[in-house]
């Protein structure tokens, strides 16, 4: 695990011709696989295609839709990035996106107040519940050794189980219904007051306020990580545990804190989707955000700054995605593009990585 | 007693096809790879067994395209995770992703084939046991040879002791002429061979058709089974008759009359693997190097 965030850095430096053209030659590869799949299964691909650009890039809607999408993404992501600049690689974020909707939910359907703080005390709870749900395996972690990667996935199913079971008993989260109508695995809708008030009604422009969050935390978390002392100590006990700890860096706090701030991360973007977009907590809250977002944070190769682009195009994908229907495509299309792309991203800089590994003599040079 | 005897069938039933996963994904983490696509295999193999069957008419045919699926995605991983020496979960998590995918958007409806059902005479009608054990589809047999095999083949044979070894501290067992990527590779090839496998048991020998996303996290269950174990055999075996029974129970308590909270059963196995790591952290160990790419030189 260490290995991976030491690793990247030189990675990402290799930009070369061979490398950039490496890059094409596999997003070209990945892109003619996802062409084939289509046209083999009797669809066409130019309106695939442009299904996919009208419901992500054309026009104002579009566009605020795409945004709407990459803003949890990038919310995932920042706080992966975190974590994996210490070192510690947290996967369970799908379940942290969940667990944060809940707590949030909870929070915006039970507690009264003044619209506006309780919509602040929303989102705070579901940073919380993140947190919480990131806390269990940073403390198993530091108090018996439980490997996190393993811990935090089994950690996203018991998350899916407890959503469940909140939303299917009366006294937690299901919805009120009015006598003898059938209640649906759901949680009442959050107060208007809850619900995160849009940037303007216009038809060209409709974008969520949260993206100038999102912008912000990517913004403060990029300069953090770069000029902080904090930011400094983490990428040590990132690069290098053993040094850290030489300098006095408490692996327990500073690692546990960056879990934590992950998980809190993770669980913002479950209380962003609630009280921006859903209005209402369902088991399905997270649907795939958590996953994909970890997958923004490994394409952008850990740069805050890389995965506002990377979120913005899986964001495209997501919204497109929405408008595939129309054309007879499976909408299941997205989630292949999604995973090929991924590949192909990772592929050229490991390709060019094991390459230089097999020169000893620029190995030697280049570090 | 015939509830017992209901339940014990079932949860047999249930576990059969995690037990091949399992055994594959044992052999696959005592050569350090925690291997989080066994997912995809167990899903790809279902797809394309039910494929095959229905292309061929053979049920037969159909677990051989199964086991080649699996094959096919473990390929995959182990050329990125253990050629690149990209970080095996990103490839696992994607190539879940990706096969999901790919069997949603392929998904035709197909003509329901199943395999024989294998009654083994007397035996069979043994009480308790008789029905869980000897009243099964054939494929279900091929553990009987398949477990002890794996056993030999990790703790007593030559091959065993190197993966072991490329699991347990791969820079040492590259300093003594082990390739380390080779043998990992070989592991997971071995792992997506007996996902294939179970997952095509559990779409031709059970089911017969193909669902959307039909393992479900199977998975991942196999995954926290191996856990549960803490890296033995036995242990991962048991565990999976552990998680068979759990959901066997939760999908016959209800017509039995018992109310028994569902969510808590489906969660289960998640807890108790987490348990077992957080009790059994000191005596259970997994493999040193498990999860971590290997590159030679100084890390």
């Amino acid at each position: 695990m260490t290995s991976l965030a030491t690793r990247l850095p030189a990675m990402f430096r290799l930009s070369s011709l061979g490398t950039l053209l490496l890059y094409v030659a596999s997003f070209a590869v990945a892109l003619t696989l996802a062409t084939t799949l289509v046209t083999l299964s009797g669809h066409s691909m130019s309106d695939t295609v442009l299904a996919l650009y009208q419901g992500s890039l054309e026009g104002g809607a579009s566009i605020g839709l795409t945004i709407d999408q990459a803003a949890p993404l990038l919310m995932v992501a920042i706080g992966a990035i975190i974590c994996a600049r210490a070192g510690i690689f947290n996967i369970g974020q799908e379940g942290q996106v969940l667990i944060g909707g809940m707590t949030g939910a909870a929070v915006g359907l039970f507690l009264p107040g003044p619209g506006w703080l309780v919509l602040l005390l929303t989102l705070v709870g579901a940073a919380l519940g993140g947190a919480l749900w990131a806390g269990v395996p940073a403390a198993l972690f530091y108090w018996r050794k439980v490997d996190v990667v393993i811990s935090t996935l089994l950690m996203v199913f018991v998350a899916t189980q407890l959503a469940f079971f909140a939303v299917n008993r009366d006294y937690l989260l299901q919805e009120s219904g009015t006598g003898g109508t059938v209640l649906s695995s759901q949680s009442d809708l959050i107060p208007e007051a809850v619900q995160l008030p849009r940037l303007g009604e216009y038809p060209d422009l409709n974008v969520s306020l949260y993206v100038f969050i999102v912008l912000g935390f990517t913004l403060a978390v990029t300069l953090l990580l770069r000029y902080s002392r904090w930011g400094f100590r983490l990428r040590m006990l990132g690069h290098n545990p053993i040094a850290a700890r030489r300098n006095g860096v408490r692996a327990g706090a500073l690692g546990g804190g960056a879990l934590l701030l992950s998980g809190g991360f993770a669980g913002l973007a479950g209380g962003m989707m609630l009280t921006g977009s859903v209005f209402r907590f369902q088991p399905g809250l997270a649907d795939n955000v958590g996953w994909e977002g970890l997958l923004v944070a490994l394409v952008a190769r850990n740069h805050p700054l890389l995965a506002i682009p990377v979120a913005v195009f899986f964001g495209a994908l997501r919204a497109g995605g929405g408008f595939l229907a129309s054309t007879g495509v499976p909408r299941y299309l997205v989630s292949i593009v999604t995973a090929l792309l991924v590949l192909a991203a990772v592929f050229p800089a490991a390709y060019a990585e094991i390459r230089r590994r097999r020169r000893p003599a620029t190995a030697v040079a280049g570090g | 007693m015939e509830n017992i005897e209901l339940m014990l069938a079932s949860a047999i039933r249930l576990a059969i096809p995690m037990a091949f996963a399992a055994l594959g994904e044992w052999i696959a983490e005592r050569a350090g790879t925690l291997n989080i696509s066994v997912e995809a295999m167990m899903l790809g193999g279902a797809f394309s067994a039910v494929m095959g069957a229905s292309v061929t008419g053979s049920a037969e045919v159909g677990l051989l395209c199964g086991i080649a699926a699996g094959l096919l995605i473990a390929f995959i991983h182990a050329c990125f995770s253990h050629r690149l020496t990209v970080n095996t979960y990103v490839v696992g998590l994607t190539l879940n992703v990706l096969v999901l995918g790919l069997t949603s958007f392929l998904l035709v409806r197909t003509v329901p084939i199943q395999t024989e059902k294998l009654t083994i005479p007397v035996l069979a009608d043994l009480p308790v046991i008789g029905p869980a054990l000897f009243d099964q589809r054939w494929p279900a047999y091929l553990l009987i040879l398949l477990i002890p095999l794996g056993y030999w083949l990790v703790h007593r044979s030559r091959w065993g002791l190197e993966a072991r070894a490329s699991g347990e501290s791969p820079q040492s067992a590259d300093v003594t002429g082990i390739d380390v990527n080779k043998r990992r590779r070989q592991a997971l090839m071995i792992c997506g061979v007996l996902a294939g496998l179970g997952g095509a048991h559990l779409a031709i020998a059970e089911v017969g058709t193909f669902n959307q996303n039909m393992t479900a996290g199977r998975g991942y269950l196999v995954i926290a089974a191996v856990i549960f174990g803490g890296w033995t055999l036995r242990g991962t075996l048991a565990g999976v008759l552990v998680f068979g029974a759990a959901d066997a129970m939760r999908l016959a308590l209800p017509a039995l009359g018992y109310e028994l909270n569902p969510q808590l059963l489906i969660a289960t196995p998640y807890l108790l693997a987490l348990l077992a790591m957080t009790f059994f952290a000191k005596t259970h160990r997994g493999p040193g190097a498990l999860g971590a790419p290997f590159v030679r030189g100084i890390t």
